[in-house]
């Protein structure tokens, strides 16, 4: 017999102030099965939590249904209570009346109140036909990958590895380092970003646990949480990893030229290459795009080859390949980073037709000391020292029309480093800044603004440039000054764009490869805003750093450190709980079609053949199995079979039918 | 309770049943909340895990029951949690739309989307545009069952149990 518990909760006034709680709790009261329904201040609280418990005992209830947030938010609390009091945690539904009703139904009260009585009878109506279920238990592989090297993907394999697990990273340009790698400064202390990220990364290429899969890309993701199968696409490096020495002989006679992308484009760079002098591993790859030999091949010839005769150890090899292989994992940490917004949308700021416009990166190149001018600030028109230079912000940023909505959270204070750092550079350079609003929470980053302002005279001013154009050798940049509500003019030498951070150009795909969820933009999505920032929706999956959305250094590590922490957590179990909510399959209703092997995605269903006797003779005949430590319970077999022998737990036919009459029941 | 269908439609008030994935369009509801759009409150959501579970037997139980309307939500395509699922249902509710069709049911009362865990604004305007058409279509009177339905017979009739 069922006995069904109802208990609706006020949420403060967030349900409360729209939603009848007590009219819900009294209409249930009459609602076949329901025993016992009362209303209360906040469910989820120590008080309310006992309410329920007490409720179960006193009452015998045997099922119990909580109206009052999303169950992606309370589920876990209420099934946990729900088992304190005895009873098994999947007798529980939830029905949504706060996300779903109060706060989208706001001064419709009375309607608002119809629907939580009707989500309440529809939750009553499963869980009376829910059933006792189990966790079951998987292993766990004891291993974590990490991709994406920068400082996020570095950080996180080291403080998973410095726990005493195995990690991977799996970086796709030939060497770790990142975005961090080609910044000169960090704000707001002035660090020099090399000399704090380079031990980091030796450290991480020396570690006993950890190790580096770079120029490689990631193809597919298979399997679930604790037992991910990864393949991996190792890119043909054409250099033999274990024979060279990294001696850089081949890079200063190969004469194949390209565009440095390390460096912004700023000067060139042979075709077998390292992206940088600190490059981790410290050992060239051939871009076969620009190198005279795999051009030449193209046209049926075979030139060059210098490379290969200089080498002293005969580490070249241009007949390698790509290599694809699967590795095994348990968790894996997204940190893939992010991208530049392409200013061309802004034409009026002549990016890529002036050469003296350059973005916030560039100019990182320009300052470095082992960039492409040694660190000395002049134009790229004339390699002149710049007078003056105009800064804008926000390009990109805070601009849905032509960019993205959200503020960027870096530009503001590395525009006052990069200001700062020109000041320093050359003193008697002017510098302008156009701001929309200067955004500076951080530890100790206002207080670095207002130094830009007063110690080192950059001028800052409040308004948007509406063009930018060459006039002989200098630029003019037209603005307005909004505070002083007057146009303003200015003769630059040099303008820096302070771009917009994006994702990554591929992040969607790569978003569908792992399994996770991404955003309009292309972020990836944490599980929850507020409380669970570093977790997806798929378990297993973490995220680390400015993939996830714009972010500086300090709350990368942060977070990287955070989903290391989770990592740790996950990897330290023997074996996991299984969700029981898995497809199973009546022996006796299967036909053996086998339908339901093709549908499932992740290859949990098999045929097997079983002996039964029928009209007194013993035959054999084959019928479907879920294996369920590998279902995940989407359901894709219940309904391709095609005689209703499938059926998922928790999400059974008859669960979710019962709520579709209950819920028509009041129309007729 | 009448055994005829609903003939007046002014003051019309239809009922709608969402049936939404657990991970896309169920989440971009709950974000509609977090985020207080209002829509109107005709709208009821059902949680699936995967809108691949979603039967069409569900549906058509669903206006033989008296619903006016039916919106199956899942993940976009390529978005799948479970990688795959969606592609069924896009194959499955193409071909029950048209069927639906056939037997006298508008396709602006049996509607299939796609609506992201990010997109509460999307959730927002679909069920808004959705609970508008059928407002003006008036109440279902297709594949409705003439008898009044009381609890004990579903009961019953709930299949494999």
């Amino acid at each position: 017999m069922e006995r069904v518990g109802v208990f609706v909760c006020h949420c403060g006034s967030n349900i409360g102030s729209v939603v009848d709680c007590a009219k819900v709790a009294e209409e249930l009261r009459n609602y076949p099965n329901v025993v016992h329904s009362v209303d209360y201040k906040y469910m989820c609280s120590e008080p309310g939590q006992n309410l329920i418990k007490e409720a179960v005992k006193e009452h015998n209830l045997n099922r119990v249904v909580v109206c009052s947030c999303s169950p992606r938010m309370h589920e876990n609390t209420f099934r946990a209570c729900v088992a304190q009091a005895g009873l098994n945690p999947y007798m529980f539904e939830m029905a949504n009346i706060r996300e779903h009703c109060s706060w989208v139904h706001a001064g419709h009260n009375e309607e608002a109140t119809a629907k939580a009585i009707d989500l309440a009878k529809m939750a009553v109506a499963k869980v009376c036909k829910n059933k006792e279920l189990k966790k079951g238990h998987s292993p766990v592989t004891k291993r974590a990958l990490v991709v994406g090297g920068g400082i996020a993907g570095i950080q996180a394999a080291l403080d998973i590895a410095n726990n005493g697990y195995q990690v991977d990273i799996l970086e796709r340009t030939p060497s770790i380092g990142g975005k961090m790698a080609q910044i000169d400064k960090t704000f707001p202390t002035i660090d020099c970003s090399a000399c704090i990220l380079t031990p980091r990364m030796v450290e991480a290429s020396s570690h006993p646990n950890i190790k580096l899969i770079t120029f490689a890309e990631l193809e597919k993701v298979e399997g679930y949480v604790g037992n991910f199968d990864v393949t991996i696409r190792s890119k043909a490096r054409s250099v033999d990893m274990s024979k060279c020495t990294g001696c850089g002989t081949c890079m200063t006679k190969c004469p194949g030229k390209a565009d440095d992308e390390f460096n912004m484009n700023l000067q060139k760079r042979p075709a077998i290459y390292t992206p940088f002098p600190q490059a981790i591993p410290n050992k060239p790859v051939i871009d076969r795009e620009s190198c005279l030999k795999f051009k030449s091949r193209k046209d049926g010839k075979d030139v060059c080859g210098i490379c290969a005769k200089v080498c002293p150890a005969g580490a070249i090899d241009y007949e390698q390949e790509d290599e694809i292989f699967v590795e095994h994992y348990g968790a894996i940490v997204m940190a893939t980073g992010y991208d530049q917004f392409d200013h061309s949308v802004y034409g009026e700021y002549g990016y890529g037709k002036y050469p003296d416009v350059i973005s916030g990166l560039h100019f990182e190149r320009l300052v470095n000391a082992s960039g492409p001018t040694m660190g000395h600030i002049v134009r790229p028109s004339d390699h002149k020292e710049p007078k003056t230079v105009v800064m804008v912000k926000c390009v990109g940023s805070r601009d849905p029309e032509h960019g993205k909505s959200y503020c960027s959270r870096t530009c503001c204070m590395y525009s006052a480093k990069q200001a700062t750092l020109i000041r320093d550079h050359c003193p008697d350079t002017k510098v302008y800044i156009f701001y929309m609003d200067v955004r500076t929470p951080g530890k100790g980053y206002d207080e670095f603004y207002n130094r830009t302002r007063e110690e080192y005279g950059v001028e800052y001013i409040r308004g948007r440039v509406s063009k930018i154009y060459q006039d002989g050798e200098q630029l003019i940049v037209k603005g307005e000054d909004s505070l002083l509500g007057r146009p303003v003019e200015i003769l630059a030498d040099m303008v820096i764009l302070a771009d917009a951070m994006i994702p990554q150009n591929d992040a969607a795909k790569m978003a569908q490869i792992v399994g996770i969820g991404y955003d309009n933009d292309g972020w990836f999505t944490e599980a929850h805003a507020k409380l669970g920032p570093v977790e997806t929706h798929t378990a297993g999956i973490f995220l680390a750093g400015a993939c996830q959305g714009p972010k500086d250094i300090p709350d990368t590590v942060a977070q990287a450190g955070a989903a290391a922490v989770k990592v740790c957590g996950l990897l330290s179990k023997d074996q996991l709980e299984t969700d029981p909510c898995t497809s199973e399959i009546d022996p006796a209703l299967c036909a053996g079609c086998g339908h339901c092997v093709g549908v499932c995605p992740y290859k949990a269903i098999s045929l097997e053949t079983i002996e039964e006797r029928k009209a007194g003779k013993t035959i054999s005949r084959q019928v479907a199995k879920v294996n369920a430590s590998l279902c995940q319970g989407c359901g894709a077999c219940t309904v391709t079979c095609r005689s209703s022998a499938a059926n998922l737990n928790h999400f059974t036919n008859a669960q979710i039918l019962a709520e579709v009459d209950a819920l028509c029941q009041t129309i007729l | 309770m009448s055994n005829n269908p609903v003939e007046k439609t002014e003051n019309f008030e239809p009922k709608i049943l969402v049936f939404a994935c657990n991970w896309c369009t169920y989440a971009g509801a709950d974000l509609a909340g977090v985020s207080r759009l209002q829509y109107p409150p005709n709208v009821r959501v059902l949680r699936v895990p995967c809108s691949c579970r979603v039967n069409p037997q569900f549906v058509v139980r669903a206006f033989q029951r008296g619903i006016d309307g039916v919106l199956v939500a899942g993940c976009h395509p390529g978005d799948c949690h479970y990688t795959t699922g969606n592609y069924y249902t896009r194959r499955r509710f193409l071909l029950m739309t048209r069927m639906l069709e056939y037997v006298g049911i508008d396709s602006g009362r049996f509607q299939t989307r796609w609506i992201s865990g990010s997109e509460g604004p999307k959730f927002q305007e679909v069920v808004t545009e959705m609970t508008e058409i059928i407002r003006q279509l008036g109440p279902n009177q297709k594949l409705r069952d003439d008898v009044t339905i009381e609890m004990q017979d579903f009961e019953e009739e709930a299949v494999n149990e």
